[in-house]
């Protein structure tokens, strides 16, 4: 009976962490953002709002900021979190602050010596998907809710593709 | 047995097999289940003889049981084998294949690439693939993302597009007309609503609808439609999507060069028209809950100029 109940706890939990509020996504796009301060300066003082991000606990969110890293080529200088051309960001270094406030901010206004602004390119439920993102790559989120490594940065090719390489299937279904 | 989508329908020879083999099938089946039926009941209305203990009448009725043995082990192999005959002539291409398309599936829509040796030549066509009527048409199929299958009922069968490897088939359209696929594979959220258009057209009006395909989009040529244009660019639009001739170059969503040419959006959900592509760009979420696309609150001025500038998109 109690493990009963204590599975059915778990489930309802469970449930929060992969819900998808797609119907609320229409507010949650509003891009209050503001406007730029100049053309071309990167944003002022790194400034926490004291805002939670929304998609903290959320696996879905996360999963989310994790494919819209490589989408919107956040890849292309922070690679895979290891940082290259910009710093790495699975380290505990933080230039401009590790609070989701902070990271918000930094994506939105952009940073000195490269980082672009995403400013009203970007819906802001997105920038809080990739906030939640990468915060996960720090361990600052939820163990049960963080997406897990890619199967590219594994040592050995994913098993599907392993036998088929160079190979054209004409199996059909 | 009519309908833009029934395998039942067939308008290519593949479809056709496949329907006459479908066909034989359940005739074959249903002469066979009735035969069984009218002996089981023959069986238990048929009163009881005193001869019944006879060797000849015990005779008589082994050679019916071997006999029917006989005739059921003839009309299972005659079956397989007809099966796997068609299924071998439906999926090895013979001869040539003149035209060749990339498929490649995302959630959830689709992407048809027609090959060229000159890159700038290559077609992009979302969730609408043209193909000229009587001749072989290859498709070569793979995933960006998860397992799709391309279905074309009136066309062909399944076949799945499976990430990491490349799977092939061919179709082949004996007429001009408008053929409806789907995908075929549970996806996701919006599996539902992949689905794509298939015209097949003469040889020669394929050719230039591939003709004006290659061109880029036209210039804004008056001031409203540059304000559509600005607020794409300076938006969220161009962080996804490609037009080419622009600056816009994203390879997350469909292209949209020729947008409003194309018969649908949202990958066969909506019929193309300006209301509809309004309702789309602003809540695309209310329209196919889960897709990729993010809702893109605007002004209502800058609303209209941005269809005005997507209705240029021919």
């Amino acid at each position: 009976m109690l493990l009963a109940l204590a599975i059915a706890a778990y489930s309802v939990a469970a449930c929060e962490r992969e819900s998808r509020p797609f119907r609320d996504l229409r507010q949650a796009s509003s891009q209050a953002q503001g406007q730029p301060e100049s053309p071309l300066a990167a944003g002022g003082p790194s400034s926490d709002r004291g805002v939670p991000s929304p998609f903290h606990n959320s696996g879905w969110g996360q999963s989310e900021g994790k494919r819209l890293f490589t989408a919107y080529n956040c890849s292309g200088c922070h690679a895979n979190g290891g940082g290259g051309i910009g710093p790495p960001l699975m380290d505990d270094e933080w230039i401009y602050g590790f609070q989701p406030g902070n990271i918000y901010m930094s994506i939105v206004e952009g940073r000195a010596n490269g980082m672009p602004a995403f400013r009203n390119k970007i819906p802001d439920y997105q920038v809080w998907q990739l906030v939640a993102y990468v915060q996960s790559m720090t361990g600052q989120t939820p163990i049960d809710t963080s997406p897990g490594r890619s199967d590219h940065l594994k040592p050995h090719t994913a098993e599907i593709i392993q036998p088929y390489q160079g190979r054209r299937q004409t199996g059909h279904k | 047995m009519g309908g833009v989508q029934s395998a039942l329908n067939p308008a290519g020879p593949q479809a056709g097999d496949i329907a006459t083999l479908t066909w034989w099938f359940l005739g074959v089946c249903t002469l066979v289940y009735v035969a069984v039926i009218a002996a089981t009941a023959w069986a238990i209305f048929r009163r009881r003889a005193a001869s019944d203990d006879s060797p000849e009448t015990t005779a008589w009725l082994a050679r019916g049981v071997v006999g029917a043995v006989g005739v059921t082990i003839v009309i299972l192999v005659a079956l397989t084998v007809s099966s796997v005959v068609a299924g071998r002539g439906l999926t090895s291409a013979t001869g040539s294949e003149p035209v060749v398309v990339d498929v490649i599936g995302y959630q959830w829509w689709w992407e048809f690439q027609y090959r060229s040796s000159n890159p700038s030549e290559i077609v992009n066509s979302p969730n609408e693939l043209h193909i000229p009527v009587g001749v072989p048409v290859g498709i070569r199929a793979i995933s960006r993302d998860v397992i799709h299958s391309f279905w074309v009922p009136r066309l062909h069968g399944k076949r799945d597009l499976i990430p990491g490897i490349e799977t092939s088939m061919w179709i082949q359209a004996d007429r001009p007309g408008v053929y409806r696929g789907q995908c075929a594979e549970f996806c996701g959220h919006q599996h539902a609503h992949m689905a794509f258009v298939v015209v097949a057209e003469p040889a020669d009006a394929f050719q230039s609808w591939l003709a004006h395909q290659r061109r880029g989009a036209p210039s804004p040529s008056n001031a409203d439609q540059q304000r559509g244009h600005d607020v794409f660019m300076g938006g969220a639009c161009v962080m996804c999507h490609t037009i080419r001739g622009t600056t816009a170059g994203s390879r997350i969503g469909p292209d949209l060069t020729h947008v409003a040419g194309r018969q649908t959006i949202a990958a066969g959900t909506l019929p193309t028209s300006r209301e509809h592509l309004a309702r789309w760009v602003v809540d695309p979420q209310a329209i196919k809950p889960g897709n990729r696309m993010p809702p893109n609150p605007m002004s209502d001025a800058d609303l209209q100029a941005l269809l005005t500038y997507l209705e240029t998109l021919r």
